[in-house]
């Protein structure tokens, strides 16, 4: 008579293997029915009242598990062999070594209806290809086309750079300190300003610089947007340090239509 | 004054339907894009809703000369009454309607071992539940086949699209093998041979 630790240990041997062998079964897709379920659920049943720690019950519930996913196997496996279309691999295997190539290829066209397709050119195509033929120039003109024309080098002053916005007034960074203090400045007290109020301008060009500006300070973490989606209200507010929310928040965009209509609308007071 | 009325009417929608199968002819026999056959919401789009109907009367007149319009779907097995969402889903080809004699398949450009070939591989797929390995159906064909051939005949039918290849070297049937093949004629024939060969 073996003692309760002994027939413990046999039986998470037992289960062990049980786990192993349904595993393999899945795995290699051997055909499930070379496991005797019910040798298996006897086994499972002679066991389980051993059980008592977590690690045993856990290993009896993965083999219950493993024997669950069996079944199902073997279900599948039925329902194939019930289609119209099961033969036994082995016996198909066998059929085809001993059929003859010509055999083969006459079985096979009885059951082969293959697709009628066509690419063919129409007229209305050809037509359309020789018009564009036509008006097609030549390689050797269209070269000479794309040939870069020579200019004689000179001097640009930097009022010239400016103005062509090849070089700026001032260093971008410098630009946009000096734009959070406007902001600053411009919410005082209040802590925040509409939107509309502190990019609007005069001009439309530069209400978009200032909107562009705008998007810039909020990126970086000058300023933040207050969205009052229900009023439809937006404002900005500046922080008083800048604050970095990359790998903290997850960053999202909002978009902001700075149309000319929008512009025209705010000019006309009819944003407030 | 009614009868007259009447038989306009007829002309009118019967003149609809001609127009609308010759778009529907147009539509399946010229390859439109890198695949044949066209999707069955792209027939609803250039037809109306009524294409079933349309591809119905196409389809009789096809009979005549031995051709049929198939539909395959494919995302979900062959259904015997399809709803229309399915069949928006579906994709429908011009096939033959009947079998080829070995003559024609030669002038199909098809050497007999490429067909005796796919014909191997498509079946050991069928009786493997629809997934081989590539191993196993290149050690069945170099029984017959020369060893070099095995492997440029495999890459023909995948890129005909009779079978498919996943990164596990797994084989699949592929989509021209569900438009073009009777898988079941197929199986019923293997099976009939079998039995025949045995009785004999």
């Amino acid at each position: 008579m073996p003692s309760k630790r002994q027939k413990k240990k046999l039986g998470t041997e037992h289960l062990q293997r049980v786990i192993d062998l349904c595993k393999s079964v899945e795995d290699k897709g051997l055909d499930p029915f070379v496991v005797d379920v019910n040798d298996i659920i006897r086994i499972v049943r002679e066991y389980f009242p051993e059980w008592e720690s977590p690690e045993e019950l856990c290993l009896d519930a993965e083999a219950v598990h493993e024997l669950a996913s069996l079944i199902k196997l073997q279900s599948d496996w039925v329902k194939h062999r019930s289609t119209s279309l099961y033969t036994d691999p082995f016996l198909l295997e066998e059929k085809i070594r001993k059929m003859s190539k010509v055999e083969l290829a006459t079985l096979f066209l009885k059951v082969w209806h293959p697709i009628i397709e066509l690419e063919q050119i129409s007229p209305n195509s050809l037509i359309e290809a020789i018009k564009y033929w036509q008006n097609l120039i030549p390689l050797n003109e269209r070269w000479l086309k794309t040939a870069p024309s020579e200019i004689e080098t000179g001097t640009a002053t930097r009022e010239e750079l400016l103005k062509q916005r090849i070089l700026a007034e001032k260093s971008f960074s410098i630009e946009l300190e000096a734009f959070w203090e406007e902001l600053k400045q411009k919410t005082g007290n209040k802590g925040k300003i509409r939107y509309w109020d502190f990019v609007g301008a005069d001009t439309y060009e530069e209400t978009i610089n200032r909107a562009y500006m705008t998007s810039f300070l909020i990126t970086y973490g000058y300023a933040t947007l207050e969205v009052h989606r229900l009023e439809e209200e937006m404002f900005i507010k500046p922080y008083q340090k800048p604050v970095s929310f990359l790998g903290k928040k997850q960053l999202i965009s909002v978009p902001v239509s700075v149309s000319v209509d929008e512009w025209t609308k705010w000019k006309r007071g009819e944003k407030n | 004054m009614d009868q007259v009325e009447k038989r306009r009417k007829k002309l009118k929608k019967k003149a609809i339907y001609a127009r609308k199968i010759k778009r529907a002819t147009h539509l399946l026999f010229y390859r439109r894009h890198k695949k044949p056959g066209v999707k069955g919401w792209e027939l609803k789009k250039r037809l109306g809703s009524d294409y079933p109907k349309v591809l119905g009367i196409l389809n009789s007149y096809l009979e005549n000369l031995d051709l049929q319009v198939k539909t395959v779907f494919e995302e979900e097995p062959t259904v015997e009454k399809p709803t229309l969402e399915q069949l928006d889903r579906a994709r429908f080809y011009i096939v033959l309607r009947g079998g080829i004699t070995p003559k024609e398949s030669k002038m199909m450009g098809w050497r007999i071992d490429d067909i005796a070939g796919l014909v191997t591989a498509i079946s050991y797929i069928i009786s493997k539940k629809g997934r081989a390995p590539r191993e196993e159906i290149e050690k069945l064909l170099i029984v017959k086949l020369p060893g070099w051939r095995v492997d440029i005949n495999m890459n023909r039918y995948i890129k005909s699209g009779y079978l498919a290849e996943d990164e596990n070297k797994q084989l699949y049937l592929d989509w021209r093998t569900r438009a073009e093949i009777d898988q079941k004629l197929l199986v019923d024939l293997l099976l009939g041979i079998e039995s025949s060969k045995t009785t004999s």
